[in-house]
Formats: C-alpha cells, sequence, structure tokens
C-alpha cells in the first residue's frame, strides 16, 4: 500500500492532498463553524415563520443555501464525505510503515541510540555480570512483552519494550469515526423516524414519517389499551405510561407497558413514548336538580344518545363536546351542547358548561342540568423508528473510547539496559525511550532502576 | 446543617484559597501557597460532603436520586472534579501557582450555582425523561471532560503570559514564577487529552441515553450541536500539533477557543431555541 510507486502527475497530488493533516485541520474547523449556523437559525421551521423573522429575501438567501435543514445539506454531507476521505487515505498512507514497526519478529535495537537519550538512571550492583544476567533474563521476560539479551563488550545489553501495539490505537479512532459516518449513512437510508398519535382504545397500523411528512404502513397493528399521566405535587409530570397491544393479523401478540427511557422493541421497530394528549370526552354524569323539591337525580350520558329525563319530563340528547364554546359572544370553554325537549314542548338548544354548573338556572326550567362529572380521555404519542444504523454506531462508540483510551495512556515504551562489569561488581545503567508521554518516561526509568537493583539474586 | 449551607461555606473557602493563591504569586509568599493548597483540601472535602449529603437529603424527602440531575447540582459537581484535577496536578509538579488559575474558576461555578436567583437550589423529583441511569453517566463524563478542559484553559492562559513576557524579553516577575512554557504546553495537552477522552464519553452516553428515551441518538438539537463544535474543535487542536509550526501559542490560543466554545455549550445554548434547555429535554 502507500502511495502508488509510479504515480506522480494529479493521482500523486490528489493522494498527498487526501493524506494530509493540514486538511484534517481545515476540515475539522469548518465543521464546527458551519455547525454552529444551525443552531442559531431554527431547523425545519415552517416558511411562513422563516419569512416573518428573517423577511422576505434573507429567507430565499437562507434556503437557496439549505440553511433552514442544514445538517442533511449537500455541503454539510459533503464535508462529512471529505473528512470520510481524509480519514481513510491519511490512515492507508500511514498504516504501512506503521505496520511494519508493529509487526515485526525481531525488532531492531540500537545501543547508540540509547546512549544518546538523557532518560537513564544508574546504580552500581556488587554481583557480577554473569550473575546479573541469569537474573535480568526472567524478569525482562516476564515484565516486557519482548526482550533480548545481547553481549556487549566485557558485559552484556537488555533490550526490552512492550506496547508496540499500541501505536496502533489511533487507527482504531479512525476506523470508529468511519463506522460512526457508516451507521448514520445506513441509518438514513434504510431506516425511518415516524410518530403516531393513538387514541385509548384505538388501534393504528401506519404512522407519519417526521421528514418527509408521509406515511409509512408497519407490518403489524399498534392498540393503545390505556395511557395514564401521573404527576407530582409542584405539578410537574411523574411517569408517562401507555399499555401497548401489538397485533397481527388482528391477534394480540404482545402487550407491554411502556415509559420515557424504556421503551418497546417489535421486530427491529422501536415505539417509545413521546407526548401525550387529551380527546373529547364521551361519557359524562350529568346532574339533574328539581327547582321545587332540590331533588338530585344523576344520569350517565353519551355523545349522540338521548337520554330520558328524570320523572319523565322528555328527553335530552347531547350532540356534541366542544371544547371551546362561547355564550353570546363570552368565551365559557369546555361545554357540552345538546338539545331538550320537555314534554308538550319543541325541542330547545341547550349548553352546558363543564366549569360553570349553575349555568343552567338561566334558562328558568323547572328543572337545572349540570355535568357533573366525566371520564378524562387520552391518546398517547409514540415515537416509531427503525435504524439498522444503531448496532454500527454502538461498535464505533465503544472503540472509539477504546482507541482513545490506547492512543492516550498507553505507548510504546523501549528499554536498554546496560551492564559493565567493574571490580568484582558491576555498573548498571538503564536507558528508555518511549513514543508518547516523555515526561512521565524518566519517572518509569528510575523505577525500573531501582527495581533491579533490589532485585532477589 | 443542610447540604446547600455546606455548599454556600464551600464557596467561600474556594474563594479564601483563590485569594491566598494570588498573594502567594503577586508577592512571593511561598507558605501563602502551601496554605492555599490545605485550604482547597478542605474545600473538596467539603464539597464532597454537600454532594454526599445532599443525595441523603433527597432520599429522606422520599425523592431518591443522585445528586447530577440540574444546573445547581451540575455546578457543584464541576467544582469538585476540578478542584480534584488542580490538587493532583499540583502534587505531581510541586507547583502551587497553577492554583491562581484554577481555584478562581471554582469559586466562580460554586459562587453561580448557590448565588444566582436563576439557579435553583432546590432538590427536585426526577421528570419522566431524567429517570435513566445514562443520566448519572451522561453528566459524569460530561463534567469530567469540562472539568479537565477548565484546568488546560487555565494553564493556557499561564502559558499565554509566560509566552509574552518572553517574547518581550523583559522578564516581567510575575511570569517568572510561572512554570516553564514547555511545562506548561505538556500539562495543557495532556488535560485536553483527558478532557478529550470524557467529552467523548460524555457525548456518547448522551447518545444512548437519547436512543433509549426517544430512539434517536442525535437529533442536531442545539446543545447536542454544541457538544458537536466543542468536540470538534478540541480534535482539530489535536491534529494542529502534528502539523509543523503548531505549537505552543496557537494550541493555547486554541484551547481558549475550545473551552468558549465548552461554556456555550454549558450556558448559552440555553439562550437558543431548541428542547435540550437543561432537564427539560423531550
Ligand atoms: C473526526 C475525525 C477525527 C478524529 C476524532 C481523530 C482523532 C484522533 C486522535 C484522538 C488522535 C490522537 C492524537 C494524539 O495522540 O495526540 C489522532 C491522531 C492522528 N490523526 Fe486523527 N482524527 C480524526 C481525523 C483525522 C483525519 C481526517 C486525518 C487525516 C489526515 C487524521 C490523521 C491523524 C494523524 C496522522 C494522527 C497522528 C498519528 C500518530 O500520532 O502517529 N485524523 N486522531
Amino acid at each position: 500500500m502507500g502511495q502508488p510507486a509510479d504515480a506522480n502527475g494529479p493521482l500523486k497530488s490528489i493522494w498527498s492532498f487526501f493524506a494530509s493533516v493540514k486538511l484534517t485541520v481545515v476540515l475539522l474547523l469548518t465543521l464546527a463553524a458551519t455547525s454552529v449556523f444551525g443552531t442559531l437559525i431554527p431547523q425545519m421551521g415552517s416558511p411562513d415563520r422563516y419569512v416573518a423573522i428573517y423577511g422576505a429575501f434573507t429567507y430565499r438567501l437562507f434556503a437557496l443555501l439549505d440553511l433552514f435543514d442544514m445538517y442533511h445539506s449537500w455541503w454539510f454531507e459533503l464535508l462529512l464525505l471529505l473528512l470520510a476521505a481524509n480519514i481513510v487515505i491519511c490512515s492507508v498512507d500511514r498504516l504501512s510503515s506503521v505496520w511494519k514497526i508493529v509487526f515485526v519478529k525481531k525488532p531492531r535495537f540500537k545501543l547508540s541510540q540509547f546512549q544518546k537519550l538523557s532518560t537513564r538512571a544508574q546504580f552500581a550492583a556488587k554481583q557480577d555480570a554473569d550473575r546479573l544476567k541469569s537474573a535480568y533474563g526472567p524478569y525482562f521476560a516476564k515484565h516486557f512483552h519482548y526482550s533480548r539479551i545481547e553481549p556487549h563488550e566485557k558485559g552484556f545489553c537488555v533490550f526490552a519494550e512492550k506496547g508496540r501495539w499500541t501505536r496502533l490505537g489511533v487507527y482504531i479512532v479512525h476506523l470508529s469515526v468511519i463506522l460512526l459516518l457508516i451507521g448514520g449513512l445506513v441509518g438514513s437510508l434504510l431506516g425511518f423516524d415516524g410518530f403516531v398519535n393513538v387514541g385509548e382504545g384505538v388501534t393504528v397500523d401506519r404512522i407519519r414519517l417526521r421528514s418527509s411528512k408521509g406515511i409509512q404502513p408497519l407490518d403489524f397493528a399498534i392498540r393503545c389499551d390505556d395511557f395514564t399521566v401521573t404527576f407530582y405535587k409542584s405539578g410537574a409530570p411523574k411517569e408517562y405510561r401507555s399499555t401497548l397491544t401489538i397485533l397481527e393479523k388482528g391477534r394480540p401478540v404482545m402487550k407491554k407497558d411502556i415509559l420515557v427511557n424504556h421503551p418497546l422493541n417489535y421486530r427491529g421497530i422501536n415505539i417509545y413514548q413521546a407526548s401525550y394528549g387529551t380527546l373529547a370526552p364521551q361519557k359524562f354524569q350529568l346532574r339533574f336538580q328539581d327547582k321545587a323539591s332540590k331533588m338530585v337525580f344523576k344520569k350517565q350520558a353519551v355523545i349522540g344518545r338521548t337520554i330520558e329525563l328524570p320523572e319523565s319530563r322528555g328527553s335530552l340528547l347531547i350532540t356534541k363536546y366542544s371544547a371551546t364554546a362561547s355564550f353570546r359572544g363570552h368565551a365559557i370553554g369546555e361545554a357540552l351542547v345538546g338539545r331538550l325537549t320537555l314534554k308538550g314542548h319543541a325541542p330547545q338548544p341547550i349548553l352546558l358548561p363543564l366549569r360553570f354548573p349553575s349555568f343552567d338556572k338561566m334558562r328558568g326550567g323547572a328543572m337545572v342540568i349540570a355535568v357533573d362529572s366525566y371520564d378524562p380521555r387520552y391518546y398517547t404519542g409514540l415515537q416509531v423508528t427503525r435504524d439498522p444504523g444503531v448496532p454500527i454506531v454502538y461498535a464505533g462508540f465503544i472503540i472509539i473510547i477504546a482507541g482513545c483510551f490506547i492512543t492516550f495512556f498507553l505507548s510504546h515504551q523501549r528499554i536498554c539496559v546496560q551492564v559493565i562489569p567493574k571490580g568484582k561488581g558491576a555498573v548498571v545503567t538503564v536507558m528508555g525511550t518511549s513514543n508518547k508521554n516523555k515526561i512521565g518516561m524518566p519517572q518509569k526509568v528510575s523505577q525500573l532502576a531501582k527495581k533491579l537493583a533490589k532485585l532477589k539474586l | 446543617m443542610t447540604s446547600s449551607s455546606i455548599l454556600s461555606i464551600v464557596t467561600f473557602i474556594y474563594g479564601l484559597a483563590a485569594f491566598l493563591y494570588l498573594a502567594a504569586w503577586v508577592f512571593k509568599k511561598p507558605p501563602a501557597g502551601q496554605t492555599a493548597v490545605w485550604v482547597s483540601l478542605a474545600g473538596l472535602a467539603g464539597n464532597l460532603a454537600g454532594i454526599a449529603l445532599r443525595w441523603r437529603e433527597s432520599y429522606q424527602m422520599g425523592i431518591g436520586h443522585a445528586p447530577l440531575s440540574n444546573l445547581y447540582e451540575s455546578l457543584i459537581f464541576f467544582a469538585c472534579v476540578l478542584t480534584l484535577i488542580y490538587l493532583v496536578i499540583d502534587r505531581r509538579t510541586g507547583s502551587h501557582v497553577i492554583g491562581v488559575f484554577t481555584a478562581p474558576l471554582a469559586f466562580l461555578a460554586m459562587a453561580y450555582a448557590s448565588l444566582s436567583p436563576q439557579v435553583s437550589n432546590r432538590i427536585e423529583p426526577l421528570i419522566p425523561a431524567l429517570k435513566s441511569n445514562w443520566l448519572i453517566a451522561h453528566v459524569i463524563t460530561c463534567f469530567i471532560g469540562y472539568s479537565a478542559f477548565a484546568v488546560a484553559f487555565g494553564l493556557s492562559i499561564m502559558y499565554l503570559i509566560k509566552n509574552r513576557e518572553a517574547a518581550a524579553a523583559q522578564g516581567g516577575v510575575l511570569a517568572a514564577r510561572l512554570p516553564e512554557t514547555a511545562v506548561l504546553d505538556e500539562l495543557t495537552h495532556r488535560m485536553i487529552l483527558f478532557g478529550f477522552l470524557f467529552l467523548t464519553a460524555g457525548i456518547i452516553t448522551g447518545a444512548v441515553w437519547a436512543n433509549s428515551a426517544w430512539g434517536k441518538y442525535w437529533s442536531w438539537d442545539p446543545k447536542e450541536t454544541w457538544s458537536l463544535i466543542t468536540w470538534f474543535i478540541y480534535a482539530t487542536l489535536l491534529h494542529a500539533r502534528l502539523m509543523r509550526g503548531w505549537h505552543g501559542k496557537r494550541i493555547a490560543v486554541l484551547s481558549l477557543i475550545g473551552f468558549t466554545a465548552v461554556l456555550f455549550t454549558y450556558f448559552g445554548v440555553n439562550l437558543l431555541p431548541g428542547l435540550h434547555s437543561y432537564g427539560a429535554p423531550g
């Protein structure tokens, strides 16, 4: 690998353009700078709102530059693509030489190179060189990945090293960046992201996509059996819970309560609790009070169904529920609208505001009707997604952490111990170098020297 | 004593430490620097005790969650990690003067948490979106990263002071009492490596959490995007060091820019449109 041998001219210059760290710095800074726009300009809003904020000219300019959905714009994706090309070519370019360093059978050591180092520690040993040799051999074999002893003048040298493989850490990091980009691409090509609102008791088998606003049919149906929301005393929400049943061809196959942070996964599709809302209630408890006798009767009413009034005074039909009713121009909020037919009279309209129980007194009838209570009805807002890229992205997550740890905190350390006989004993010099963390190395070398000095012989 | 009152006292302890470091630096009084280290240690102990007590209080209130769920608690944790990192460096290098540039940051974080009317120190129960173990992993990793970047920020300022004095060749006394530029450069780099690892882990835990709560690991909301911008800036810095001529001063400037991005991710984003304002996603 490496750069093509016979390439000169355009191919070579393209290659070296993409292999350069300068390009990396430019790309990373450009990505950082352009990403800022998308946080200042609200993304994916409606055109009307943009025109209102920015005016027509700026709106058209921004729209031309795709600034309203910039993270999916062609130029942002081009930047990511250039970064990917940069990483791949740069890594390929260097990997061949690193590969040679990492996977050698017999690493090369040169005493003269170690002797140039200032990172050294020295001590005098009482034992002679042969004794030391027989002790150092096993010691280095045990504590280092590779070691060998070479005779030198009258004494000997131990060469040892460990962490050679940590030189590959950077490539692991770079590979993981590529995995993240691939995972994101797979997700956007093969996945979808939609939502659906399901009323209690309702079954749905299609969802609305977030980006295109299109409809995505599902291979199965989702029924919302129940939705509950609970609150803390402060009024903050405590729990949203939807009881869902998954149906295949009308047959229930799975039932589960989902909460925020506890989604349901069925056949690669994830269903998340995202929001909720109230639906028009359908069942009401009505309260009838006889003006004369003060007698109270309660009866259940359902929208669209006629009920008989107590004491056979006639009938009442609730035609609809209105969330924003008004009376003579005044907003009165939620109310039931209906038709009251008293015996021997023509039907008359009737309005029953939920919040004002004595409102019906105004009608002046013999019986005052009020809404006593009703069953709240909810719909649950579900986020429904499929993303086959997630395993790839998660793999990228794991190895980027591992790769950064290896690159930042581990290093390739090479040690040379020179033993020169002197009198009955010997002078031992420990020299060392590492490819990273150079300021930590002197300490490592002196610690090693101390250990060697204390070694039991 | 409640955790809030302990933590208010810690604010003043950190303030005192900052003052002592400054005095030791300006008036060349090494004993003041040594005292400042002990004061910092006392502050750290109080800080940890405050966090532990707050945790206990939340259980006594029947709410029961780790004290890492809102702006107040994250600032307290930030000051704690920042002071811890400083003390480790102090021990390794034996140079108290670094405290001049880190202790004020711990003090400011604590003062903002304790005194600002915008920061509530009430212990609140968790809203549904925050009921996740990923919250704890996310906050811990992010704030360890931010603290490391804060220390790198302090070191970079020291670098720039020292470097300017050296360039002017006038040998200012204050600059002379700072560590050598090579040492500062190396320490900054180590801190940024450490911070980068934890920022990466913080973004990842946030993504995994978002995926488990809302089904998307990334949605480009402003807070996420700003954390990525921060990540791009520090990645730029790591690579810029490999280019010829990009050492020392330029790296220090990039480190200042990076920390500005950290601050914006932390505070500024709440001013922008979006969903991620602290603790109220979804
Ligand atoms: C988002 C994208 C990238 C990330 C997160 C990333 C991450 C890293 C990290 C963490 C290091 C280790 C730095 C250190 O030890 O101080 C590194 C080193 C390096 N990166 Fe990248 N990198 C990215 C893109 C690139 C690209 C596009 C290139 C292409 C030129 C590149 C070339 C290098 C080189 C040459 C090294 C030094 C290797 C060595 O020390 O032998 N990186 N990168």
